[in-house]
């Protein structure tokens, strides 16, 4: 075990990250997608491919509610030390060609095997489950001011097919998120179906719209494979996927279109579970109150954290969105998922399951106390909901009329 | 030419060397940033929440 040791005025503290070599977890995670392709091998029946999914939605959710919670957090006097400490970085960078090597792997198990109608949509759906890894990944990397770590966000983001992801993410998402203007916070009442019809597409078009905003600051042009951070990925994307189509033939044309479009999904489904429902009041110069740890779902839930270079703890990354994976925090009385990633999404994708664990927790929130302004409530269902959970509103007079005009 | 330091994470404006991947030349003046111009690299500082330093020359 590798120790940090750091003078403060209290003293000498030591401090061992009992998790630094469990991130290699994270690492190899994302050949998560290989072993549906080693199963089928091995054990000559189609079935096997569907390993990936099994692990996904029933071991790992097992594990997050076997193994619990990890509410260890590194001294903040020795977090500058941990985040110099270039092993953590490196484990990302690794990271990086294993999506291709994933991806790869499997497009080319579906091009030259006979494999039946069936077998080739779940080889898919793993794939694309794999590569929704990649913005997990690229995320990490992306919000480093490092020019090279971006550089490989910007190459890795080229396998979901997602290049305008970092952009987006960071100058997008992370300014607007927890208020009704951004596209990837969900709203209460909002399902996870109607979330992705407006965050996917919004995504595309807010990334798009502040590449070329800054572009054009720096007077070059936007459409530019030299300049456009967006077009470049978005140029490797298409390359490979012409590439494995001339390769392995039409087949690729279906598996291709269901894999990206199952990494987008990847996302949409962990914007829909971090920030549901939450909302960031206006100050009185009518700018929102900066991010706080409450206005996103955390989850401390040891495993799927551990596959995810700490994603779940995603109050912390919110508030401080610069923090390495590796000194994320736990705060105490912090919105909680019930279960740790993969888990969460299997209930947002049973809308009536999802509203019903997920809205008695969140109009019960600490800071939110049942006031509907303390909500970021889909129009439409404002009414309903305040009536149904008895919710404090600003505007009850108002309620109605609210409703009937969405 | 002055710096200022965005009050949440490491990056430092510096007015000499402007931020060129933002499309600030260097030489741009803090004041003359836009209104709505954010930290580049957090995202969620605002332009009137950045600190003057003051070893600034």
């Amino acid at each position: 075990m590798k120790s940090v040791t750091v003078d403060s005025p209290a003293g000498t503290i030591t401090y061992t990250d009992r998790k630094r070599w469990l991130w290699i977890m994270s690492m190899v995670y994302p050949l998560i997608g290989v072993t549906g392709v080693i199963a089928h091998a091995w054990s000559e029946h189609e079935i096997g491919v569907a390993l990936p999914l099994l692990l996904a939605y029933t071991v790992i959710p097992f594990l997050d509610f076997a193994l619990g919670e990890d509410l260890n957090n590194p001294p903040e006097e020795v977090v500058s030390e941990l985040e110099a400490d270039e092993y953590y970085r490196r484990l990302l960078h690794i990271t990086a060609p294993l999506h291709f090597i994933s991806f790869f792997v499997a497009a080319w198990w579906v091009g030259t095997q006979s494999l039946s109608w069936w077998a080739m949509l779940i080889m898919a759906v793993s794939a694309g489950m794999a590569s929704g890894l990649a913005i997990n990944t690229a995320h990490e990397l992306g919000h480093k001011a490092n020019m090279f770590d971006r550089l490989i966000a910007k190459i890795v983001l080229a396998v979901p097919g997602y290049g305008h992801f970092c952009i987006e993410h960071n100058a997008g998402h992370h300014r607007q998120v927890a208020t009704p203007e951004d596209s990837a916070s969900s709203k209460m009442g909002e399902n996870i179906y109607a979330f992705a019809m407006r965050e996917i597409p919004g995504g595309f078009k807010r990334g798009w719209q502040l590449e070329k905003k800054r572009l054009q600051r720096r007077g070059v042009p936007v459409w530019s494979l030299q300049h456009n951070d967006v077009l470049q990925s978005y140029a490797m994307t298409a390359v490979m996927q012409i590439g494995l189509i001339i390769a392995f033939g039409w087949i690729m044309v279906p598996f291709l279109l269901i894999h990206n479009f199952e990494a987008w999904w990847q996302l949409t489904s962990a914007n829909y579970i971090e920030h549901y429902g939450l909302v960031r009041s206006k100050k009185d110069n009518g700018k929102y109150e900066h991010c706080q740890p409450h206005h996103s779902w955390n989850s401390n839930h040891i495993f799927s954290n551990l596959v995810l270079y700490h994603l779940e703890r995603h109050s912390d990354h919110h508030a401080h969105p610069t923090r390495h994976y590796q000194s994320l925090r736990h705060f105490e009385h912090l919105p909680t998922l019930p279960n740790g990633y993969f888990g969460s999404y299997m209930l947002a994708y049973i809308p009536p399951l999802w509203y019903h664990f997920m809205d008695p927790k969140l109009v019960d929130l600490k800071h939110v106390q049942r006031d509907a302004d303390k909500l970021n409530i889909l129009p439409a269902k404002r009414a309903a909901l305040i009536e149904r959970f008895k919710l404090k509103s600003g505007d009850s007079a108002g309620d109605t009329s609210v409703a009937a005009a969405a | 030419m002055a710096k200022f330091s965005c009050p949440d994470c490491e990056f430092v404006y510096d007015e000499a060397l402007g931020f060129e991947r933002e499309g600030y030349a260097s030489g741009t003046l803090f004041a003359d940033l836009p209104e709505d111009f954010a930290c580049p690299f957090c995202y969620v500082r605002d332009k009137d929440e950045f600190i003057a330093l003051d070893d600034s020359d």
